[in-house]
C-alpha cells in the first residue's frame, strides 16, 4: 500500500494514498468538525463546516471530498476559518427551529454540539421561524421537519446501505424538505423497511422513535461505516 | 447572376411577440396581389436580424443596396413590397416607410463583427438545405474528411477560444482533457440552459441558426470520440426547443447525424434534454445529473465532467455560442480567429443589449471593445439622452460596472477586475434613476428562489442577505446591518459548494465597492454608516 505525506497544521502525517483529507486531518487530531458527513456514506459536502485551507488553492476545499495529496500544506482552523464555521452553524439555527429544551436529542444532538465547539452562543442573524410540518404517520418513527438540517444522511443510508431510497430532497433552496416516497406521508411508503437506520444517523433530533421524549434519544452513527466494511471486506464487528 | 429580390423576415422570438408572423403573412397577400410569385420575390422567415427592440424586422435585398425596415405594420405590407423591388431608394416625402427606415450605416450594425451570428437573419432555420447552401456543414465534411481529432483539436487550441457560459475556461484545454481520457464511451454535452435575466444569445442562435450548433458539436464530437451527445435546453424557450428537433430530424435524414456520417467510421447521435425550469441547472454538474433523471443539484468538483460526468464517462460539457463559433474557426483558421480580440481574451462575443438603452438587441463585436462602444455607441446610450450611471454585466452571478468605469475593454479579466464578470453575455444598461440596493435586492431574490437548497450559505445565506438588503431598500438599515452585509457576502462567495451560490453576492459585492454611499445614504442614519466601514477601491 503506497503512503502519502503532508503537512496539516505544521504537523506532517502520513496516509494511504487515496485517503481524504479530512481522514488526513483527523490522523493529525486537528479536528476538523464536520455534520452533513458520516463514515460510510459517500461525502456531499454540503455544510460546509470541513472546509480547510490549502495552501497554493485559492479556494477553500471541503475535507470530507477532497483527495489528500502529496505535500499539501493543509490549515484548518485560520482565524477566517474559524468565523466562517461559526457563521454557518448560525445559518444553520436561524433558518430551522431548533429548541433544545423540548428536543428528543437535547444531549445527543450533533447541531447542539457544533454550536458548543465553533462557540456560537447566539445567532447574530434573525430567526426565520418557517411553518414547518411533523410527520408521524409512520407506526414506529417521527419525522420533525422543524429540526431538519437538510445534511441528507438519512437519504443517503436509505439509498447507499439499507437499498430501499424512501428519502429524497423536494422543492428548493429555503424551502428544500425531507420528503419519503413520492412525497407521501412517511407511514404509507411501502418501500421502507422500517429499518430504523435514518433515525440512528440523523444528527440532530428531526428523525427519532416514537417511544423517545426529551433528551431520550440514542443515536447510532457507526452503524454506516460497520456494514459497509463488513459487506465490502468480509470483516464483521464482532471479528 | 440573377438573383431574385427577396424579403428576410424575422422569425425568432423577439420579432414574433412584436407581431412578425401576421407581417410575413400579410406580406405573401401582397406579394399576390401584385401579382408576383415566389420566383419573382422571395420571402422567407430568417432568424435574428439583431435589433430585437424595433421589431417586427424585415430586411430587403432588392436590386438595390440591402434595406432593413422595423415596426413595419401588416398595412404596410404592399409599401414593402414595392420598395424591394425599386432598384433605389425613394427620399423625401414620397417614402411611405421613411419611419420604419434603419440605417444599415449605423454603428450598431456597422461596428458588429458576426462570426457565431454569422447566419442569423440569413438562413432560414427551419430549412436544412437553406443552411447547407449557406455553408453549414461544408466544414463537418471537410473535418471528417480531411483532418484528424489531433488536428481539430490542434486549430481550436491555436483560437484561443475559451468557453462563453461565463467561466471562460479554455475551450482547446477541455477538449483535450476530455480526448485523452482513458478508452472508453465519450458525450457531448451543450449547455443552452440560459437563465441568467437579461441574457438572449442563446436563444437567439437556437432559433436562428440551429444547424451551425448540430455542426459544431458534431465536430467536437469527432475532436473527442463522443458518439453521443445531449443539448439541454430551458423549457422557456418553446422555439428554440422545437426548431432544434427539427433540425436534428432534418440533419439525421441527411445522414448528417447517425451511423457512418459522410461514409465515415463515425458515428453520432444527438438528442434535446429539455430543462424543468429550475436555474442551478446551468451549473454543469447539475445539468448532467438533471439529463440523467436525477434531481439538479451541483456536485463537488473534482472529478470534473471531462474526467467523469454522464454515466461516469469523459464529458465534454460546452456553451452554445462556445459550439457555434467552431465551424467558423476551421474555416478561417484558429490564427484568423485568435487574431481577433484581446491577447487573452480572443474572438468575439455575443452581448444581448437591454435595459434603459437605444437599440436593445444582439451584439457581437471583438473581445476587448470598450464597453463605452458597446453601450454608448452601438447601443445608443440612454433613450432620454441623459448619462449612463451602470452596466450589469453576467446577470444575478455578475457585477454592475459604474459609469466612471465603461473605457474598460470587456475581456473576461477586464470584467473580473471590477467585480463583475463576462457571465453568459447579457448587458443590462442602467440609467441615473436606478437604485443600486434595489438592484442588488432584485438579484438577491433571484438567488433566493433559484438556490438549489444544498449547501448551507447559498441555501439560509441568501435568505438573510435578501432581508439585509431589504432593510437598506426600506431604509432602517443600521451600521451593525452594513457590517453584517459585508460580512455575509464574503462568507456566502468563499464557502458555497457551487459556482452559482459562489457568485451570489457579487451583485451587492459590486454595487458597494462603486456605489456603497447609496447603501449609506439608505440608513437610518446615513452619518453612523459612513464611519461603520471604509469605502474600498
Amino acid at each position: 500500500m503506497s503512503v502519502i505525506t503532508l503537512n496539516v497544521n505544521g504537523q506532517d502525517v502520513a496516509v494511504p494514498a487515496g485517503a481524504s483529507l479530512l481522514e488526513a486531518t483527523r490522523a493529525a487530531e486537528a479536528n476538523v468538525p464536520t455534520l452533513c458527513h458520516l463514515e460510510g456514506l459517500t461525502p456531499v459536502s454540503s455544510c460546509r463546516l470541513c472546509l480547510v485551507e490549502v495552501e497554493g488553492s485559492t479556494k477553500l476545499l471541503p475535507a470530507c471530498s477532497t483527495a489528500a495529496a502529496e505535500g499539501m500544506v493543509v490549515h484548518t482552523h485560520t482565524p477566517r476559518l474559524r468565523e466562517y464555521r461559526r457563521m454557518t452553524v448560525e445559518l444553520f439555527f436561524a433558518e430551522g427551529n431548533h429548541v433544545c429544551a423540548v428536543c428528543v436529542a437535547n444531549t445527543h444532538c450533533e447541531l447542539q454540539d457544533m454550536a458548543v465547539t465553533v462557540g456560537m452562543d447566539h445567532s447574530r442573524f434573525p430567526y426565520q421561524y418557517p411553518q414547518r410540518p411533523v410527520d408521524a404517520t409512520h407506526p414506529q418513527f417521527t419525522l420533525d421537519h422543524n429540526r431538519c438540517i437538510l445534511c441528507t444522511r438519512c437519504v443517503r443510508v436509505c439509498d447507499e446501505i439499507e437499498g430501499a431510497h424512501v428519502w429524497d430532497i423536494g422543492s428548493r433552496g429555503g424551502h428544500c424538505h425531507i420528503v419519503a416516497g413520492l412525497d407521501e406521508p412517511w407511514g404509507q411508503v411501502q418501500a421502507c423497511t422500517s429499518c430504523g437506520k435514518c433515525v440512528d444517523v440523523c444528527p440532530t433530533g428531526a428523525l427519532f422513535r416514537n417511544s423517545d421524549t426529551t433528551a431520550e434519544k440514542q443515536p447510532n452513527t457507526t452503524l454506516p461505516a460497520l456494514l459497509r466494511t463488513a459487506r465490502e471486506q468480509r470483516r464483521w464487528h464482532n471479528q | 447572376m440573377s438573383v431574385p429580390p427577396q424579403l428576410r423576415c424575422c422569425d425568432a422570438s423577439g420579432c414574433r411577440s412584436a407581431g412578425g408572423q401576421a407581417l410575413r403573412t400579410a406580406l405573401e397577400g401582397a406579394r399576390d396581389a401584385a401579382g408576383l410569385d415566389a420566383e419573382a420575390l422571395t420571402i422567407k422567415p430568417v432568424g435574428c436580424l439583431r435589433l430585437c427592440g424595433s421589431g417586427p424586422l424585415v430586411a430587403c435585398d432588392g436590386p438595390g443596396p440591402s434595406q432593413l425596415f422595423g415596426g413595419v405594420e401588416p398595412e404596410q405590407a404592399g409599401a414593402l413590397i414595392a420598395a424591394s423591388l425599386a432598384t433605389s431608394h425613394p427620399c423625401g416625402s414620397g417614402d411611405a416607410l421613411a419611419a420604419h427606415r434603419l440605417d444599415l450605416e449605423d454603428p450598431f450594425f456597422a461596428l458588429q463583427q458576426p462570426v457565431v451570428l454569422e447566419g442569423c437573419g440569413q438562413v432560414n432555420p427551419e430549412s436544412i438545405d437553406d443552411a447547407i447552401a449557406f455553408g453549414t456543414y461544408a466544414q463537418l465534411h471537410r473535418v471528417l474528411q480531411e483532418l484528424t481529432p489531433e488536428q481539430v483539436r490542434d486549430e481550436v487550441r491555436r483560437s484561443g477560444l475559451r468557453g462563453r457560459g461565463g467561466a471562460g475556461y479554455p475551450t482547446g484545454l477541455k477538449w483535450d482533457t476530455v480526448a485523452l481520457q482513458p478508452p472508453g464511451p465519450r458525450y457531448v454535452v451543450c449547455n443552452a440552459d440560459e437563465g441568467d435575466p437579461g441574457a438572449f444569445m442563446d436563444r437567439s442562435v437556437l432559433e436562428s441558426d440551429p444547424h451551425r450548433l448540430i455542426e459544431g458539436m458534431a465536430i467536437a464530437a469527432y475532436a473527442v470520440g463522443a458518439e453521443r451527445g445531449f443539448v439541454y435546453v430551458r423549457a422557456e424557450y418553446p422555439l428554440a426547443i422545437e426548431r432544434l428537433r427539427l433540425a436534428l430530424q432534418q440533419a439525421r435524414s441527411r445522414h448528417l447525424l447517425g451511423n457512418h456520417i459522410d461514409g465515415t467510421s463515425f458515428n453520432l447521435r444527438l438528442e434535446v434534454r429539455v430543462g424543468a425550469g429550475a436555474y442551478v441547472c446551468g451549473e454543469e454538474t447539475a445539468l448532467l445529473l438533471s439529463i440523467q433523471g436525477q434531481r439538479g443539484m451541483p456536485q463537488p468538483r473534482p472529478p470534473f465532467p471531462a474526467q467523469s460526468g454522464l454515466w461516469g464517462a469523459p464529458t465534454l460539457i460546452n456553451n452554445v455560442e462556445t459550439f457555434t463559433a467552431v465551424p467558423a474557426i476551421l474555416r478561417q483558421g484558429g490564427d484568423w480567429y485568435g487574431a481577433i480580440g484581446t491577447e487573452h481574451s480572443k474572438g468575439t462575443k455575443v452581448f444581448a443589449l437591454s435595459g434603459a438603452v437605444v437599440n436593445t438587441g444582439l451584439v457581437e463585436v471583438p473581445m476587448g471593445t470598450p464597453l463605452r462602444t458597446v453601450v454608448e455607441v452601438i447601443g445608443g446610450g440612454v433613450p432620454d439622452g441623459s448619462p449612463i450611471k451602470a452596466v450589469q454585466t453576467g446577470g444575478p452571478s455578475g457585477g454592475c460596472i459604474p459609469a466612471e468605469r465603461l473605457d474598460t475593454p470587456v475581456d473576461y479579466e477586464s470584467l473580473l477586475e471590477l467585480g463583475s464578470m463576462m457571465g453568459s453575455g447579457g448587458m443590462v444598461v442602467m440609467g441615473e434613476s436606478t437604485s443600486m440596493p434595489e438592484v442588488a435586492r432584485h438579484f438577491m431574490g433571484f438567488s433566493v428562489n433559484e438556490s438549489c437548497g444544498k449547501c448551507v450559505p447559498c441555501r439560509a445565506g441568501t435568505v438573510q442577505l435578501a432581508q439585509l438588503l431589504d432593510r437598506f431598500v426600506e431604509r432602517r438599515a443600521t451600521a451593525a446591518d452594513m457590517e453584517r452585509l459585508d460580512a455575509l457576502c464574503q462568507m456566502v462567495k468563499v464557502t458555497s459548494l457551487c459556482g452559482l451560490g459562489q457568485s451570489a453576492p457579487n451583485p451587492v459585492l459590486s454595487t458597494l465597492r462603486w456605489f456603497r454611499h447609496e447603501y449609506e445614504a439608505a440608513c437610518r442614519e446615513p452619518a453612523a454608516c459612513v464611519a461603520a466601514g471604509g469605502v474600498e477601491r
